[in-house]
């Protein structure tokens, strides 16, 4: 699974990177910068809390193992 | 601006001794012969295109088959004419819809006809008022030939650097905001309505229009064979004639830069636009073509280049570059709202010999935050200027962060404003 940033729809809440700072951290403008996007098991939950929480829906998870042609594209 | 009119044979897309207005549609014919409309084959035309190795000529380059076996997929396609042209050093598509609109125009009603689109839409920045002028000229002359079924039409849109990028251009034709859409998969067609949208350069038409009637073969008897046929180049900079020629792929850049007349020794050249490559003088002898430029980390972009002369400073012209690139950007996405300003004053500093080895620092920092953080490759564009900026004038730097700026620093700009083509003939 892979967690992904729509750049466009990211006002700088900055709550996702609080929920999984694994994955993200801020830049120093406050925006969220994808560290690592694979998403572990063990962090899917809070993951998936990060989806829920920003308030601007600019965080998504998407499966990497399917054959849905969205995963072919790397994410950085 | 001047035309150079110095090249031979590979002139094929550029129509000289045009009166003013454009070539008839008379004269259009009896140069390139008749339309291969309405018999046109789809499926033999783009196999036609695929073995040319046409590749977009909008910048960033992609095969142009693999684009329209995207949209073949689609139901109903509309074809956008993309002739906005925000590349501040870039005027070839004006001069080419100019000089041979109806070469322009036939690539689009012969690509239209070929994937059964029945719309075709011309988008020009609605700051010029001689194309759309011409273009509305044009397209009175050819209705009689053309196919009923099939509409086009000219559309005058807000011309901001990023407003040509094809998301952005798909969404103001749509009549929605011309802001670039952040987009995962890119081979997910852009729509307008039910309809995909297909957007195409206007030299990828022109060319287009060629092969249609003289096949893949003679298409690439010209250039390098791995980028095959010519290119059109904006020339600026430290040069006595800028202005814009067609030359085959392969052609020394020394030698591009030699027809508009260098003004001073070369010591670099902007290649591929503002969001391009900084190329050290003593290899502008490289050829004009994919892999000699990958070498560099640059590509044909655009097809810009701009000369930066012996005595101007390197440093200055991109913290000019940066701050204009900062000022362009939809404000969209943080990273390029908020990274590009902050990179234009570290610049700005530094040409300025205002900073010290820590702010430099910083700058190569900044830099590896902001690309690809955007919805588009706007940022990214900026970064791969900067960085090769860095590179390319390490010498300067060094002094300039000692706090020696170099005489040039205070020098005027190589950089002009928007180049006129098409409206001062």
């Amino acid at each position: 699974m892979r967690i992904i940033i729509n750049p466009a729809d990211c006002d700088g809440f900055g709550f996702c990177a609080q929920i999984v700072p694994e994955l993200l951290s801020l830049d120093e403008w406050g925006f969220p910068v994808v560290r690592e996007d694979e998403v572990p098991e063990s962090l899917v939950r809070a993951a998936r809390q990060a989806v829920h929480l920003c308030p601007r829906k600019a965080v998504s998870l998407l499966e990497s193992r399917n054959t849905d042609s969205r995963t072919r594209v790397t994410v950085r | 601006m001047s035309t150079m009119e110095a090249l031979s044979q590979t002139e094929r897309l550029i129509e000289r001794g045009v009166e003013p207005g454009g070539p008839t549609l008379e004269a259009h014919l009896r140069r390139n012969g008749g339309l291969p409309l309405p018999s046109i084959d789809g499926g033999r035309l783009l196999a036609e295109i695929e073995r040319a190795g046409l590749t977009g000529r909008g910048g960033a380059g992609f095969p142009t088959f693999k684009k329209l076996h995207l949209a073949q997929s689609g139901v109903r396609t509309t074809l956008v004419v993309n002739v906005m042209e925000g590349e501040p050093a870039s005027a070839k598509d004006r001069f080419l819809v100019t000089k041979s609109p109806h070469l322009v125009v036939d690539g689009a009603e012969i690509l239209a006809s070929a994937l059964g689109a029945k719309k075709i839409v011309i988008c020009v920045p609605a700051n010029s008022a001689a194309l759309p002028q011409l273009l509305v000229r044009v397209l009175a002359e050819r209705a009689a030939q053309r196919s009923p079924t099939t509409t086009i039409e000219v559309k005058r849109l807000s011309g901001r650097y990023v407003s040509g990028e094809e998301s952005a251009l798909v969404s103001s034709v749509a009549g929605h905001v011309g802001v670039p859409k952040f987009r995962l998969d890119k081979s997910v067609p852009l729509t307008i309505g039910r309809d995909t949208a297909l957007v195409h350069n206007v030299e990828t038409l022109a060319n287009i229009a060629l092969i249609a009637r003289y096949g893949a073969d003679w298409f690439r008897s010209v250039g390098s064979p791995e980028a095959p046929g010519t290119r059109l180049i904006t020339v600026s900079g430290s040069v006595e004639r800028p202005g814009v020629v067609e030359i085959a792929t392969g052609t020394p850049i020394s030698a591009i830069l030699e027809l508009a007349g260098p003004t001073a020794p070369i010591q670099a050249v902007l290649v591929g636009g503002y969001g391009g490559t900084w190329l050290p003088g003593q290899h502008a002898g490289v050829a004009f073509a994919p892999t000699e430029l990958a070498a560099f980390g640059a590509s044909m972009g655009v097809g810009v280049l701009v000369a930066l002369g012996a005595g101007s400073c390197g440093i200055r012209e991109t913290a000019r570059i940066a701050s204009f690139m900062a000022s362009e950007s939809s404000g969209q996405c943080g990273p390029c709202l908020f990274g590009l300003p902050a990179i234009a004053e570290d610049l700005q500093a530094l040409a300025d010999a205002r900073i010290d080895r820590r702010i430099l620092d910083r700058l190569v920092h900044r830099l590896g935050m902001v690309d690809g953080r955007g919805a588009c490759r706007h940022p990214d564009g900026v970064v791969r200027l900067v960085r090769s900026a860095l590179v390319v004038f390490a010498t300067d730097i060094d002094s300039h962060v000692r706090g020696v700026a170099c005489a040039g620093s205070a020098r005027t700009s190589v950089l002009m404003g928007r180049l006129s083509i098409a409206d001062r003939r």
